[in-house]
């Protein structure tokens, strides 16, 4: 079993066996976490820049800890700090970066396409942090790996995705990778907020969250943006946490045992209640504390030789 | 496609191989205490569950055994196909202990340095000490084998294939010629 | 100056001629043709096994000038023109400034007569910076030489403000070209709202957005009687619109360009930036439906919306990246292209761009008969080549054809009798 991808851009482009192998390796790397000593010399004199054009704790900070535990030297650009303030184009700012030969660039943008865009015109790897309303395939991968952990497979599962599906990457990224290992995808949410055509993408649509939780194995809340309210796509927050807030209630609908999900930050009392975010079902924490081993994989396995192939 | 194979050793040869070692870190080490045995995947950790059973039926002491993936250690990360990773498994702390590494066969040594610096991130080991079933020869580092298996003169193409059954038990030793 | 294009294939829509001719010019005019012309003085052109036809119009075009030189200007935007068989080019009026004055019209027009290859037609602005507002003194303009007033780019969203300009132009006999598309409902889009929006993660227009604005501009149309005239439309909806109007007697035509024959949305997939139009690209379904709106006559005229830009415009981020192809070096070619595929016929090819853009701006050209100035194009249908932007006279090189294979190469382009263009 080999693993040839140069780039991490999206889930889309990651077969069965691929996604297999990065939570398989993502064992292994979890295990490194527990030690005293949590680190690993295996990129070694590896340089890693996380260039960050989006304000982001939870993701830029995982990967930097992800990057420090395998040992590469971990290097931050943020759009604040950068000459983007100063009207540089990406493609330059890419291009200067990558003149002091970093290995990896892990790269979030506002723009989708941004990942792709760097990986056809730069030589290192890319890894995409997150371009867009397009991907943001490490957070898939460590929900995926949450789900492995708590329930030993993937395939027949039935995953309930609850929120903006429009503007979130983290729906199409689990969207893909879930449809991939062969579990069951439902999307919900208001009307203005689910994209035309995604059930092509192999999953059943609903606009009743009830309908949609009804048995369902895990139920993954999506972040609303706070600055869509008011706005032609939700008229307040009290009438969106009404219809598309998961409380206590809600819950029940779900299997009994089924998992309580949300990539953070949390909007508690919009999309989900506290007694939710606090209750015995959520493995919101373990989420975060896996998505360190998920990215030492992506790391390490996208640091290995590859054959011509994107 | 004109490669040969020599049967090196067999199954019994490889347990004659292996009690003698028993033997001999029994005897280096003035028994079982503080000994750990640590095999280092692929088949370095069938060999320690191995010598850890032998070394119950002479002494009656369980040894404890665990398994050290090195691959995070390697330095040819990206000249070498990617592997799944085995996780490590140790049911116990190195630290004071006296550690024998166990592998299959001894090439460049590399391997070796790499174990060490992983044993050395998981804790403070009295000593270290390294078993090898065979030794091909072609060290590259300054490494040197505590206890050997079996010394086979090799080419540096040709290669040597320690085979298992289906419960992990060694059955041969082929050297393969290209 | 006698010139004879000897035994060339003479395909002339406007005439419902398809044989093979020779064709004496004297002065820059057809003089006269016949089966076999002979005249000693004359210049030979030999255009055996080639087809002759009446010089390609392109009524939308822009060609940059003046204000955004670097993208185009008119020596190139012409050259490109007369390169790709094009006699004549109109072109929109967005420049910088909008020519939305006199001055700018009469700078177009003389800056044509001295660097400009080809015939240049300007096309003026209804409202005054193109900002839907006021209306352009459009008297002024026609009689300076536009041909036709268009917010190309924009739509005229105030209604009262269309009607009032279709009112106010009808007594000066030149048409409203509008650029369709509501923009309330493609805010923020860039490129067609559907499965591969979604799939990639990119805000999607709708084809309402064009549907309803080609349907309130028809009906305004209807109401007022002006001639008007959609610029590119993409979707299954304006053809049905129109097709509609035009059997209930509305003075509508309508255009579609080369690229919305051609590509669907898929060819946004890997973000090429090179797919990012407005209109945006669309489905199999739409292209269908042009075809067939081609074949019935709904769409009179191919034009390319040559849209130049500068690299630097399209090797951004996908949303970032400006719309818009250039086109007058590849539209002949894709044009024959559904030829080949039997959407069209060759002399249905030509009329739909040369006849059909001179019926539809009453421009002067479209036709081979005796007296009319010499603007011939001579082309080989069949012979293929490769798309290398590299190659184009176009200072832009923006075009999602790169590398194809397409049939149909231009081996000279006369204008007035002048050798324009030839292949070398």
């Amino acid at each position: 079993m080999t693993f040839l991808h140069k780039h991490i851009l999206g889930t889309r482009q990651l077969s069965a066996q691929d996604i297999t192998m990065i939570l398989d390796t993502a064992e292994s790397f979890k295990e490194i976490n527990t030690r005293d000593i949590k680190k690993v010399p295996t990129l070694r004199g590896k340089t890693v820049v996380n260039l960050f054009y989006e304000a982001s704790t939870r993701t830029r900070t995982s990967f930097e800890i992800a990057e420090k535990r395998l040992s590469a030297d971990a290097v931050n650009i943020s759009a604040s700090s950068s000459s983007v303030v100063k009207g540089e184009t990406l493609e330059d700012t890419a291009r200067n970066i990558e003149a002091m030969r970093p290995d990896i660039i892990v790269i979030r943008h506002s723009a989708s396409g941004a990942a792709d865009y760097l990986a056809r015109r730069l030589d290192c790897s890319i890894i995409n942090a997150g371009d867009g309303a397009h991907e943001h395939p490490s957070q898939a991968l460590l929900d995926l790996f949450t789900m492995r952990q708590h329930r030993g497979r993937i395939r027949g599962l039935t995953v309930t995705i609850i929120g903006d599906i429009t503007h979130s990457r983290v729906a199409r990224s689990n969207l893909f990778a879930l449809t991939t290992m062969g579990a069951r995808v439902r999307l919900a949410g208001p009307g203005t907020m689910i994209p035309p055509g995604i059930e092509k993408l192999g999953c059943e649509v609903f606009t009743s969250m009830e309908e949609a939780l009804a048995g369902a194995d895990v139920v993954m809340m999506l972040r609303i943006q706070l600055e869509r309210q008011g706005r032609s796509l939700l008229p307040s927050l009290r009438e969106y946490a009404r219809f598309y807030g998961l409380n206590r209630d809600k819950l029940q609908l779900a299997r009994e045992d089924a998992l309580v999900m949300h990539p953070g930050p949390m909007n508690r009392g919009v999309e989900i209640c506290s007694d939710v975010a606090d209750g015995g079902q959520n493995v919101i924490l373990e989420q975060v504390e896996n998505g360190v081993a998920v990215r030492m994989a992506l790391l390490y396995l996208v640091s290995g030789p590859v054959a011509d192939n994107p | 496609m004109s490669h040969s194979e020599t049967l090196i050793l067999d199954g019994a040869a490889i347990r004659r191989a292996l009690t003698r070692i028993s033997h001999e870190i029994l005897e280096k080490n003035k028994g079982t205490k503080d000994l750990v045995l640590l095999g280092i995947p692929t088949g370095g950790d069938y060999l320690a569950a191995e010598l850890a059973a032998i070394i119950a039926g002479i002494e009656g002491v369980e040894v404890p055994y665990g398994v050290l993936d090195i691959t995070l250690y390697r330095d040819d990360l990206s000249h070498k196909t990617i592997r799944p990773l085995r996780k490590t498994d140790l049911p116990f702390s190195p630290d004071d202990r006296r550690v024998v590494m166990v592998d299959e066969v001894l090439f460049t040594g590399r391997t070796i340095r790499a174990a060490m610096d992983a044993i050395m991130d998981l804790g403070r080991p009295r000593s270290i000490q390294l078993a090898v079933l065979i030794d091909r020869g072609h060290r590259e580092l300054p490494i040197r084998p505590d206890y050997v298996g079996r010394n086979v003169p090799t080419s540096r193409e040709e290669e040597v294939h320690v085979d298992f059954d289906s419960n992990h038990k060694p059955i041969g030793v082929r050297l393969i010629k290209p | 100056m006698k010139t004879v294009i000897r035994k060339g294939r003479v395909v002339d829509p406007s005439r419902g001629r398809d044989e093979i001719l020779d064709i004496l010019i004297v002065d820059g005019f057809i003089a006269r043709q016949g089966g076999s012309i002979a005249d000693d003085d004359a210049e030979v052109i030999d255009a055996e096994g080639l087809v002759v036809a009446p010089g390609l119009i392109d009524i939308h075009v822009h060609l940059r000038d003046p204000g955004q030189e670097y993208k185009e200007d008119i020596a190139s935007g012409t050259r490109a023109a007369a390169a790709g068989g094009f006699t004549a080019v109109a072109c929109m009026p967005n420049t910088a400034p909008v020519n939305d004055t006199l001055a700018v019209t009469e700078y177009i027009k003389n800056r044509s007569l001295r660097d400009g290859l080809v015939r240049v037609y300007p096309i003026g602005a209804i409202t005054k910076g193109l900002k839907g507002e006021t209306l352009v003194e459009m008297g002024e303009l026609t009689a300076a030489g536009c041909v036709a007033f268009s917010d190309d780019g924009r739509w005229v969203a105030d209604g009262d403000l269309m009607r009032r300009a279709l009112e106010y132009v009808k007594p000066f006999g030149v048409p409203l070209v509008s650029h369709a598309e509501d923009t309330t409902l493609t805010a923020g889009g860039v490129m067609n709202e559907g499965f591969v929006a979604t799939d990639l993660g990119l805000k999607g227009i709708p084809w309402v957005a064009e549907d309803a604005a080609v349907f309130r501009d028809v009906m305004l149309a209807a109401l007022t009687g002006t001639r008007l005239h959609i610029c590119h439309i993409s979707t299954r909806g304006s053809v049905d619109i129109i097709r509609g109007a035009k059997m209930a007697g509305v003075l509508v035509t309508c255009e579609a360009t080369p690229h919305h024959l051609t590509l669907s949305e898929e060819a946004v997939r890997g973000y090429d930036t090179n797919a990012k139009m407005s209109p945006p690209l669309r489905l199999q379904e739409d292209i269908e439906a042009l075809w067939r709106g081609l074949a019935d006559g709904t769409i009179d005229v191919i034009a390319t919306d040559h849209a130049p830009h500068h690299r630097d415009e399209k090797n951004v981020e996908f949303n970032l990246a400006l719309n818009g192809i250039v086109g007058l070096e590849t539209a002949l070619s894709l044009t024959l292209r559904l030829v080949e595929k039997k959407v069209l016929t060759l002399s249905e090819a030509v009329d739909k761009l040369s006849c059909g853009p001179a019926r539809v701006l009453s421009l002067p050209g479209g036709s081979l008969r005796d007296g009319a100035a010499a603007d011939i194009v001579i082309f080989d249908p069949e012979e293929k080549w490769t798309v290398d932007p590299r190659g184009f006279l176009s200072k832009g090189r923006n075009t999602p054809f790169a590398g194809w294979e397409l049939p149909g190469v231009v081996h000279r382009t006369l204008v007035g009798g002048k050798t324009v263009f030839c292949r070398t």
